[in-house]
């Protein structure tokens, strides 16, 4: 199987990116790690008459941690964040060993993983409990647009064709107080992606006490899904079995997922659930042991 | 920069260490590349949808689908395939163990194991087992089981962990 015919620039700026996104608006297409992208082109459900290789833009690749952040260039591999340890983001290498299979992670990019939108993607779902935000910018402006905001549906986000996914910002925990993360991931054989894939992270200050949390869900909506009201019951709380229960009931409400072969919708629901409750009850687990090791 | 239009776009490769060039077309993908136009066809095409691992090749040094990336993203980088493994008529250790540990039965995943095999051996020779199954869970095989895939590997690291120390 091969694509379509396409001309193909491979710039080194995201200037040069601009301006060939610019002059050939919806014919053009980015590659990343083109893990996404060749498949879809090779059974020529993509056909662009432009590719443009942005493997080469240098400013792509880079990353930063700050007092307020980690900044991650779109160009991040899934492989780079597997080995990453960064004690402040512990979901990020969580996550990253789920997704495919670790040839696929070594060339499939962050920010492509985010662009493509798959909704059963697992950086959709761990981003957006870390409350991620997305750099996009074109030749005229960049703007920085929350996760949550940039997801619009299946396969759709608010990228304009002229526009490039510079960067991934996370914020950074707070202060005074220890991030957790766990990535809980239902596949049917190795390297598929998720029938359900859950997301849970929390910063717990000294007294167990929730100071943020996130919750991200994959595979069970149209994208993927941030569970806001969950989040929004287990801050201020410590983790006690009741309010692990009510916060995964209420992550489960936030799931819309449908009956697929994979699975019926009642079952994707209820693997919400029960994934959230081992992802917060793993998250206590850590914090006593933590705690325990400090006292 | 390597710009090209649709017809022709040049590729130069070091491939198992020898310059290789020719022009080919963009949408030519790496995996044909290294089989019809290099006429190096050690590397197998099994599934060409990404999923199999068959087609493992090593760019810089890291494992890669080359049936998901173009040629004309190898331009300028360094290749091994499996034809590169055996130096001197001599077997790599990597192939030696397979041979004496029966890593193979019908050989069609073999090419694409043993170049995911040899970036990990070189990166961690004495990697434990759960290590090893971890890194060849994206190459398939439909013949052996596993066991003494991952019972080779475990062999040849040893002998290249032994041969470093010397
Ligand atoms: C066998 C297999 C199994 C997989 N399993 C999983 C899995 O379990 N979980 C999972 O999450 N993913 C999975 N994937 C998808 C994989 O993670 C891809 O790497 C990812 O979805 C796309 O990233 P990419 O860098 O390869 O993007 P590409 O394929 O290069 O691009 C994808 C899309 O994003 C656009 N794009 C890319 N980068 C940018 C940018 N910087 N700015 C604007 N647009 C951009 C492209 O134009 C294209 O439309 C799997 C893939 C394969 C082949
Ligand atoms: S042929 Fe490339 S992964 Fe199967
Ligand atoms: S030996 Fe036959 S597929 Fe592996």
């Amino acid at each position: 199987m091969f694509p379509n015919p396409f001309d193909y620039y491979a710039p080194e700026t995201c200037d040069d990116v601009y301006a060939l996104l610019h002059e050939h608006g919806y014919d053009a297409k980015v590659i990343a790690g083109g893990q996404s992208l060749l498949p879809m082109m090779k059974l020529r459900l993509a056909a662009p008459e432009v590719l443009v290789d942005v493997n080469n833009v240098a400013d792509l690749r880079t990353m930063a941690v700050s007092d307020t952040g980690l900044r991650l260039g779109a160009l991040t591999r899934h492989a780079e964040m597997e080995r990453a340890q960064w004690p402040d983001y512990p979901l990020l290498s969580a996550t990253a060993g789920h997704i495919a299979d670790p040839i696929v992670r070594n060339r499939g990019t962050m920010g492509g993983s985010l662009a493509h939108a798959d909704p059963a993607a697992d950086w959709g779902a761990a981003l957006l409990a870390l409350d991620a935000r997305v750099t996009l910018a074109d030749a005229a402006r960049s703007r920085e647009v929350r996760l949550d905001d940039f997801f619009v549906d299946t396969f759709t986000t608010v990228l304009e064709p002229t526009e490039l996914l510079t960067a991934i910002v996370i914020p950074a925990p707070p202060r005074e107080s220890r991030p957790f993360g766990q990535y809980l991931k239902l596949e049917r054989k190795v390297g598929d992606f998720a029938v359900v894939g859950v997301a849970v992270t929390a910063s717990l200050d000294d007294a167990g006490r929730v100071v943020t949390a996130g919750i991200g869900l994959a595979s069970v909506g149209p994208r993927p899904l941030k569970a806001q009201a969950a989040e929004a019951l287990l801050v201020g709380q410590t983790l006690s079995p009741a309010v692990i229960r009510e916060a995964a009931e209420a992550a489960s409400q936030a799931a819309d997922p449908v009956s697929d072969r994979r699975g019926s919708a009642e079952y994707k629901r209820t693997m919400v659930r029960v994934f959230v409750e081992r992802g917060l009850a793993k998250i206590q687990a850590d914090w006593e042991l933590v705690n325990r090791a400090s006292a | 920069m390597d710009n090209g239009k649709r017809q022709s776009v040049t590729v130069r490769v070091q491939i198992n260490g020898e310059t290789r060039e020719a022009a080919v077309e963009s949408r030519t993908l790496l995996a044909y590349f290294i089989r019809d136009t290099l006429g190096l066809t050690g590397t197998h095409v099994g599934c060409d949808t990404t999923s199999c691992g068959a087609c493992t090749v090593l760019l810089d040094g890291v494992p890669v689908k080359s049936c998901t990336v173009l040629a004309v993203q190898a331009h300028g980088h360094q290749l091994e395939t499996v034809e590169g493994l055996e130096q001197d008529g001599k077997l790599h250790p990597l192939q030696q163990a397979f041979w004496d540990n029966h890593g193979l039965q019908c050989g069609f995943c073999t090419p694409g194991m043993l170049m995911t095999a040899l970036a990990l051996v070189r990166q961690e020779p004495l990697a434990d087992e759960e290590t090893i199954r971890r890194a060849i869970s994206g190459n398939l095989c439909r013949c052996t089981g596993y066991m003494n895939i991952v019972k080779a590997i475990r062999q040849a690291g040893r002998t290249v962990a032994q041969t470093q120390e010397v």
